[in-house]
């Protein structure tokens, strides 16, 4: 095991599979001679080369399209995004293409293409930049969207996604990319759609993910040693496809539930979560299912205030509170 | 009329003279088929048998049939929502075509897709796209994926007038030229982006394609009326994408007898009867090809009318397909979202992937 960042992990990924297959290409805006925007790809052009790491311009829906057009010939190209912010400019080509084109041509053709990059708030660059579309686009049939919180699944779910043959969005976090955790050396692979119990408990349920996983850990912590709860952390890891089973699992145990999310609470991840609780383990809840989100209002650029408006330890455990 | 970079090969010239006879007649034979096709299935349409819109492509056929049929096994096409022409011109059969207008299983799609998405990539025919300007890009991903395996081929990506303002587009058109893609980008320009002409939506100086100007990209732009024009000038594009993996811009100026779509209940304001009719009985480009032929005694008057009358018979018996085969089932609305899930793998078996309750 050795201690990696979240943005080595990423990039540790992206070189063995672009070692492992012919037809991955990274493809986006100073992914290669700049060594990327956030240094994910750092060193990949000096080992592989022009064909592999190519630079766009700033043309999201152009390089995006492009990227989908070639993957339909067998390229599995993985598209960086500066910010998934950008992706509003590459909105058609996303929703559109990637993610209608093998149903309106009856199964005929599929689209192996990963688009990836950070979708977070929190580091003061105002609401065009701090956008967290997992919601918008999980809600399109066709389009799968990962999460991950830690350096292990962020390595493991972005081999697995280079290798699925549907479009996957993957979802980092610019606050990330810096924190360590322990990354096996040997390959290994995490399977979409497979949550992961991040802390087991018995009193409640935080189901959570990306970087609101690590501020349940957070709240867990704290709950134990000031309120004596017991919180379990369900990180989902994946939103579509969704590990429902593990969700419902967990919740039938503590027999209550806080769903968190860094994205707008209106028609957000949680509020998918919570209706599928309350459909499969209503009999098993003790209490109603809270939620916590960023307030909803577009990122704030104010630094302290931005702090105040994504989810924290805090806001979690007064939501437990009051459930409890 | 310009074209900024000549030519490397040498087939504009020759490209005419190597047809036979029997190609000749195959293609006068194809522009027959798809126009027959489209009228009948205006006809089932009118009577409620289709739903949705249907773009019809009557008046264009030389475009479609002229520059497919340059093309060899290592190129592709994509092309609009206006696709029943190039779908034809490829080799999709009427019967798959018209099953999918009909709503069937039979269709190209399964009856999921449409008049505005037929697909048949064993025929590198990559759609039949519905959103103005939207398959632009991912012309140039096909060049892109050509370029990357080595394979000496192009695709040859439609759009309309209407398209080329879109921002879509002219990024199409940097990346195609910033990294050498052999891509053709073909504006089918029939005057009009729905009911606003071509000088009420696009401000150009001499013609449309002389946009590429600024990419430093070659263009042309002709009349496409003639299909033997149309091969011409559309071999020199190919050829220069097979052998440079250079881009082209062209314009190929045509005409659409019908409205921007059956449900264009302006079809005839924002245009004369008068410059419908010229069109029809001086610019047909069926009319024009079989004048031609007829002129080269490749056949006769009596042949051109035999293959009308089989063109019309294929289309009547296409719709006969179409209204005997059976809707999908209500249980394929659910398949053909994910490759993973309709193949059933191991990734697959993970989580939930449809939320139906």
């Amino acid at each position: 095991m050795a201690l990696l960042t979240y943005r080595e992990a990423l990039r540790t990924a992206l070189d063995e599979e672009i070692l492992r297959d012919e037809n991955v290409v990274v493809i986006g805006e100073e992914v290669a001679q700049y060594n990327g925007a956030y240094k994910v790809t750092e060193g990949l052009w000096a080992a592989h080369g022009d064909k592999r790491l190519v630079d766009t311009p700033i043309s999201e829906a152009g390089f995006v399209g492009m990227g989908i057009g070639a993957s339909m010939l067998g390229l599995r190209p993985v598209i960086e995004l500066m910010f998934w912010s950008f992706a509003y400019v590459a909105f058609d080509q996303i929703v559109n293409n990637a993610g209608c084109v093998r149903y309106m041509s009856g199964g005929l053709l599929n689209v192996p293409i990963v688009i990836r990059g950070p979708a977070n708030g929190g580091t003061n660059v105002g609401a065009t930049h701090s956008h967290t579309p997992e919601n918008l686009l999980a809600n399109m049939p066709g389009l799968k969207v990962v999460a991950p919180a830690t350096a292990y699944d962020a390595k493991g779910l972005l081999k697995t996604s280079i290798r699925d043959n549907d479009p996957v969005m993957f979802m980092e976090n610019t606050l990330l990319y810096g924190e360590k955790w322990e990354v096996p050396d040997t390959e290994y692979l995490i399977p979409l759609g497979q949550a992961d119990v991040k802390r087991v408990g018995r009193d409640i349920s935080l189901i959570a993910h990306g970087r609101a996983v690590l501020t349940c850990l957070k709240a867990a912590e704290l709950l134990a040693a000031e309120h004596d709860i017991d919180a379990e952390v369900v990180d989902l890891r994946s939103i579509r496809p969704l590990d429902e089973e593990t969700v419902i699992t967990s919740v039938r145990k503590t027999h209550r539930a806080v769903v968190v999310e860094e994205g707008k609470p209106f028609c957000g991840i949680g509020a998918q979560l919570v209706s599928t609780i309350q459909e499969k383990a209503f009999d098993d809840l003790d209490a109603p299912i809270g939620r916590v989100a960023s307030l909803d209002a577009p990122a704030i650029y104010s630094p302290p205030l931005e702090k105040r408006q994504l989810p924290d330890p805090q806001r979690v455990i007064e939501k437990v509170l009051h459930l409890s | 009329m310009h074209t900024v970079l000549q030519s490397p090969g040498e087939s504009r010239s020759t490209i005419n003279e190597q047809l036979t006879k029997a190609d000749k007649i195959r293609l006068l034979r194809d522009m027959y088929r798809i126009r027959r096709f489209e009228q009948t299935s205006l006809k089932y349409y009118n009577l409620g048998r289709m739903g949705g819109f249907l773009h019809l492509y009557s008046g264009q056929e030389a475009v479609a049939v002229g520059t497919i049929s340059l093309l060899g096994e290592n190129d592709h096409v994509i092309t609009a929502y206006r696709d029943h022409g190039h779908a034809l011109a490829v080799g999709m059969s009427m019967n798959e075509c018209m099953a999918e207008l009909f709503g069937k299983a039979t269709g190209c799609s399964k009856g999921k897709g449409g008049s505005m998405h037929f697909f048949a990539p064993d025929k590198r025919y990559w759609g039949g796209h519905g959103i103005v300007g939207g398959q632009t890009p991912l012309g140039a991903g096909i060049a892109y994926a050509l370029k990357y395996k080595n394979i000496p081929g192009c695709c040859l990506c439609y759009l309309g007038d209407g398209a080329i303002n879109q921002g879509a587009f002219h990024e199409s058109l940097n990346l195609a030229a910033l990294f050498q893609l052999p891509v053709i980008y073909i504006i089918e320009n029939n005057g009009y982006s729905m009911g606003t002409s071509q000088k009420r939506s696009s401000a150009y100086k001499s013609s449309l394609a002389e946009r590429a100007e600024a990419y430093n990209m070659a263009w042309d732009v002709f009349i496409g009326e003639d299909l033997y024009e149309v091969r011409n000038r559309t071999n020199i594009a190919i050829d220069r994408a097979r052998k440079t993996q250079q881009p082209t811009l062209l314009e190929i100026q045509t005409y659409r007898y019908y409205g921007h779509s059956v449900a264009d209940a302006n079809a005839k304001k924002y245009r004369t009867s008068e410059e419908i009719d010229d069109y029809k009985n001086n610019h047909d480009p069926l009319q024009i090809f079989s004048k031609a032929l007829l002129q080269e005694e490749v056949l006769t008057q009596a042949d051109i009318q035999e293959i009308d009358k089989a063109a019309k018979e294929e289309a009547n018996a296409a719709v006969a397909f179409a209204e005997e085969s059976p809707l999908p089932e209500e249980s394929d609305i659910l398949n053909d979202v994910y490759w993973e899930v309709d193949n059933q793998t191991e990734a697959a078996k993970h989580g939930y992937y449809f939320f139906n309750n």
